[in-house]
This record gives structure tokens, C-alpha cells and sequence, in this order.
């Protein structure tokens, strides 16, 4: 069994969103970057499939050098080998590029990434990823089952979920509940150093779309308190005042 | 040149979200001096399709087979781009929905176009292309994207843009597009749904409640909440991990990103996280027995004092309120 986990290296979850430049560029000056969250489901999924010898994890990531702590921090938590391709994640498109060129023609039994990461959040890589390589996706999945060949899948719907059953190959986003994110041990943190990291060159991409400025939200105005002996007061102001009952 | 709306059924009928994003398309069509071709998957009877004339749309595509009653991304983006050739489309709309997400960029890909997903309003018409104002950072910013090449898709948030009617009459076509069976092998054994509930992503009222409610054995009373308000409900990220409700309602940076008209949120006191993921809410309505609680500062109304008291008077005053 060999599978792709697919990571991105994201400004930690208490990051205060600020920018710079105009507004034209996100201001990482102070950020701490972590391991995607959804990213970290799927890498412990691979590995709790992969567990006891029946098979490979190998992850990947587009990125420059700035990722490799990232990258070693998937290894140590299980994963066996890892490859960097080294250039910034310009956008969804550009990485998914990037990841099917090195997939193409390495016969990865199923890949994984996280549904969405939590910067630009646009659940696009699994989809596309799935289409550049002609095998199926599912973008959002919240429980994975792979049996002899097989992946049975839950997908999200509003209101409810689909069961899925696909052969493999295929790619799939996870979502929360697929798995447990796994700590790393002091083992996996030393074996971590010398396990393979590769590094390959780009291709080409061209270029689709460009995020031209940023803005933050505005701020809201003074809360309006109402007395917790008179909530009726409160469904009458939002009916007359806020007008959303 | 023209517009080419996705419009996804449910069952075979058209949720309220599908509106929305017909009226979209419809206003982007205008925007660009062009027309509005809607396309259709499954099966969906007459009358259905004939309701969405009341948005603007005067042609629709059909396209139904055995095959195609159940969700199958690959087939669907077949299918799609071929409609997109068809007619001659350059911009594509579908709504952000789950399945959309697995859709749209599948789309994408094939037409080589520029994607933008999470978008929340209508598009700015540049001399490069299309610019449209989506959320990022898990709902704590915005970014404009410059969509620059020749073909554009663009997915739209539910409950982000007003339904406009604009009543035209539909002339429905059946639309031939060539099946490849290779698509198909992906199997759908089972889909389940509660009918009841309002989803969270499409809903207009969010109930939400978080370690306040101190156990799972309290939640009662946000679902009759919930339920007199027609609302979906919610939770903060450490009630969903700790199993007390189920992952789809845990709303936040890791989490669900929602936009309803109206968030109450019982027993949560707002980290940072929390609010990424409620941002969007138009009024946010906050009930903590904590008056430092973080979440008053985002909030529009608050009341300070106990749930478990709060809540059921909520309730009862709602009752009242729906009665007269």
C-alpha cells in the first residue's frame, strides 16, 4: 500500500490576520506556522492504514526551505519518507500542478490532504488533484474505510452524509473525525533527522488567477446589553431593530 | 461569452441556495452584457425547472439517465464542460455547497479556467477579467481575486447573495451529452439525510452552545431553541471534541465557517478560533453568565446571566411572540 499525504505549512490558528504593503500582502512577520490541522487527520489516517508493515507513507509539500521543520515534524510523527517541491505555494492550482507531476507516475494506491487549508480555505487540491491524475475525489470525507482495493467513504451533505464505495486509486480531503491527529513521540522525533527528505524543482504553471489586495472585516459596534430577567425584550429587538426574526 | 449556472438538486427539488445563485448569475450576466444558460443534473420534473424562471433564467439544459441520479463528480464535470462548450460559456457559477466544492474545481481543471470559491458577492468587471471578494483565513479576512483567464468558475456561499426575481419564461432542453463510462466508478450505496433539521451551512438562524451547557445531557433545551426559530444548530470546537455533539456542528477555524442572518451563541466565551468562524453572522446574540466573556466584544446583543434560566424563558417569550 503506498500512499501520498499532501500537507501545507499555515500560520497557527491564534494568528491575528494583518497586512501589509497596502493591503496587497498577508504580514507573516511574528507568525507561527504549523501543520495544517485537516492536513494532520490525514496524515494519521495514512498512517494507521499503513501501521504494522503494510506499507508506505510518503508525504509531500510545496514550499521553500522556511517548511522543512513542518515537514520533519510529519515525519516524526510517522510518516517514512518526504519531498519538498521547492517553490512557494503561489495557489491551489499552481500546487496541485506540482503534486500530479510527482504522482503521475509513481502508482500511489490513494492519496490524502487535508479538505481545505485553514489560510485561503478553498477545498480545490483533492478535486483537482483527482482530475489532473483522471482518478476519483472526494473533496470532503468524514469517515474512510480501505478494504482489498477498495475505499468505502462518507461524504458530507448538507443535512446528512453519502456512502461511497470507489476502487482505488483516488484522492480524498478529509475532514474532522477520520482520525486522531497523532503526537509525535521522542522515537519519531529522532528517527525523524535521518529519514529521507527530498527536494525536486518545479514545473511551470501558468498563471490563472492573482489575489490583487486583502481586507480585514470591519469592526462591529458596542454590544446592547439586555437584563436577563427581561430576555422578551431581546426577540423584540431583533425582530423590530436587527430584523432578523 | 455567455454565464452558465450549475443548479443542483435535492431530491429533485431546488433548495433556496440554488435561488441564490441563480440570482447571481443572472445579475453577472448583466454585468457583462450577456446571457444566462442554466444546466441541470438528474432528475428533476418539469415544474421544478420551471420555477427557476421566476430568478431570470429563460433556457435551461437537462440532462437525466439512470446513471445520473445519484451525485457523481466526475460524471457531472463531464457533462458540464461539454454544456460550457456548447454554449459558448466563459464564466460558470455553482453554489459553495458540499457538493459543489467536489464539482467546481473538477470543472476547473478540465477548462484550464480561473477558480474562486467562498465568494460573497458579485464580481467586479476589470480590464483583465473578473474580480471577486471571497473569505479567507477561516473567516477572519477577505481577499479580492483577480480572475484572469479566459474561463472563470466561481462558487458562491449560501446565504451571501439576495434572491432577486426577475420572472422570465424557461424553455427546457434536453441536453445529449456523451456518457463516458469511465466516470462511473465511484458507487453510491446509501444516502442519509434528517429532513428535519436545517443544515448549517445554508441556515438563516445558528443556535450555538459551548462548554457552558456543561454536558451533553443539557442540550435539550438549544434544540427547542433551535426548533422555534427554525434554526440549525451549533458548538464550539472543545464540545465537539469532547463528543458531545457531532463534528458537523462544531463551527470555528477548524471548523465550519458559517454566514446566517442571526448566531446566538449559549454558554461559548469566543476564543479567537470561535469567532473566525462566526464572523459572518449578520446580528450575533451572545448568553454567558461571564460578563468579561471575549464574545461580548463581537457581539451585537448580549445578556449576562445563566443559560439553563435564560434559555427556557427565550423559549417561552419566542412561543408567545409566534402565536400573535
Amino acid at each position: 500500500m503506498k500512499i501520498l499525504v499532501c500537507i501545507s505549512n499555515v500560520p497557527d490558528t491564534t494568528t491575528k490576520i494583518a497586512f501589509t504593503n497596502d493591503n496587497a500582502t498577508f504580514n507573516s512577520a511574528g507568525v507561527q506556522y504549523i501543520l495544517n490541522p485537516y492536513d494532520e487527520i490525514a496524515l494519521a489516517k495514512a498512517i494507521e492504514i499503513c501501521e504494522g508493515g503494510k506499507g508506505t507513507v510518503t508525504v509531500i509539500n510545496v514550499g521553500e526551505s522556511t517548511t522543512d521543520p513542518t515537514i520533519r515534524k510529519a515525519l516524526a510523527t510517522g510518516a517514512d519518507e518526504a519531498v519538498r517541491v521547492n517553490a512557494s505555494p503561489r495557489d491551489a492550482w499552481f500546487v496541485a500542478n506540482q503534486l500530479a507531476n510527482y504522482a503521475k507516475d509513481k502508482s500511489f494506491d490513494l492519496i490524502l490532504t487535508g479538505r481545505e487549508s485553514i489560510d485561503y480555505n478553498g477545498t480545490q487540491v483533492a478535486s483537482l488533484l483527482g482530475e489532473l491524475l483522471n482518478i476519483p475525489s472526494v473533496s470532503i470525507s468524514k469517515k474512510i474505510d480501505v478494504q482489498d482495493g477498495t475505499a468505502t467513504i462518507e461524504r458530507e451533505i448538507e443535512g446528512g452524509k453519502e456512502i461511497l464505495s470507489i476502487p482505488l486509486p483516488l484522492v480524498l480531503g478529509t475532514a474532522e473525525g477520520v482520525a486522531e491527529p497523532k503526537i509525535p513521540n521522542m522515537r519519531g522525533i529522532m528517527s525523524a533527522r535521518t529519514k529521507p527528505l527530498e527536494v525536486i524543482e518545479a514545473i511551470e504553471v501558468p498563471v490563472l488567477s492573482a489575489i490583487e489586495k486583502y481586507e480585514s472585516p470591519s469592526p462591529r459596534g458596542a454590544v446592547t446589553l439586555i437584563s436577563a430577567e427581561e430576555p422578551d425584550k431581546l426577540i423584540e429587538l431583533l425582530h423590530s431593530q436587527a430584523r432578523v426574526i | 461569452m455567455s454565464v452558465l449556472v450549475y443548479i443542483e438538486n435535492t431530491e429533485g427539488s431546488f433548495k433556496k441556495s440554488v435561488f441564490e445563485v441563480i440570482s447571481y448569475a443572472k445579475a453577472t450576466a448583466a454585468l457583462l452584457n450577456t446571457s444566462l444558460t442554466a444546466i441541470s443534473i438528474g432528475n428533476v420534473d418539469s415544474s421544478e425547472l420551471e420555477s427557476i424562471g421566476e430568478y431570470g433564467v429563460s433556457k435551461v439544459l437537462t440532462v437525466d439517465n439512470e446513471q445520473l441520479k445519484t451525485f457523481n463528480n466526475q460524471a457531472y464535470a463531464s457533462i458540464i464542460t461539454q454544456a460550457v462548450q456548447k454554449e459558448g460559456a466563459d464564466v460558470i457559477v455553482f453554489s459553495n455547497s458540499f457538493s459543489g466544492k467536489g464539482l467546481a474545481p473538477r470543472v476547473a481543471a478540465k477548462l484550464e479556467a480561473a477558480y474562486a470559491g467562498n465568494v460573497i458577492s458579485l464580481p467586479e468587471v476589470k480590464n483583465n477579467g473578473l474580480t471577486v471578494k471571497r473569505n479567507v483565513f477561516s473567516g477572519k479576512a477577505f481577499a479580492y481575486t483577480e480572475l484572469t483567464a479566459v474561463k472563470k468558475v466561481i462558487a458562491i456561499n449560501p446565504n451571501s447573495f439576495e434572491l432577486r426575481p426577475n420572472r422570465e419564461s424557461v424553455s427546457i432542453e434536453e441536453f445529449s451529452a456523451d456518457i463516458n463510462q469511465s466516470d462511473f466508478s465511484s458507487l453510491v450505496k446509501e444516502i442519509i439525510r434528517a429532513t428535519d433539521k436545517v443544515s448549517l451551512t445554508d441556515a438563516e438562524i445558528v443556535v450555538s452552545a459551548g462548554r457552558g451547557l456543561k454536558g451533553p445531557e443539557n442540550w435539550n433545551m438549544i434544540e427547542e431553541l433551535a426548533e422555534v426559530l427554525g434554526a440549525a444548530t451549533a458548538c464550539s470546537k472543545p464540545v465537539s471534541d469532547s463528543g458531545w455533539r457531532p463534528h458537523e456542528e462544531h463551527v470555528g477555524q477548524t471548523g465550519i465557517t458559517v454566514s446566517p442572518n442571526l448566531y446566538i451563541a449559549i454558554g461559548i466565551s469566543g476564543a479567537i478560533q470561535h469567532l473566525a468562524g462566526v464572523s459572518a453572522s449578520k446580528t450575533i446574540v451572545v448568553i454567558n453568565k461571564d460578563s468579561e466573556a471575549p464574545f461580548f466584544k463581537v457581539a451585537d446583543y448580549g445578556i449576562v446571566g445563566d443559560a439553563f434560566e435564560i434559555v427556557p424563558k427565550l423559549i417561552q417569550a419566542i412561543k408567545d411572540y409566534k402565536s400573535k
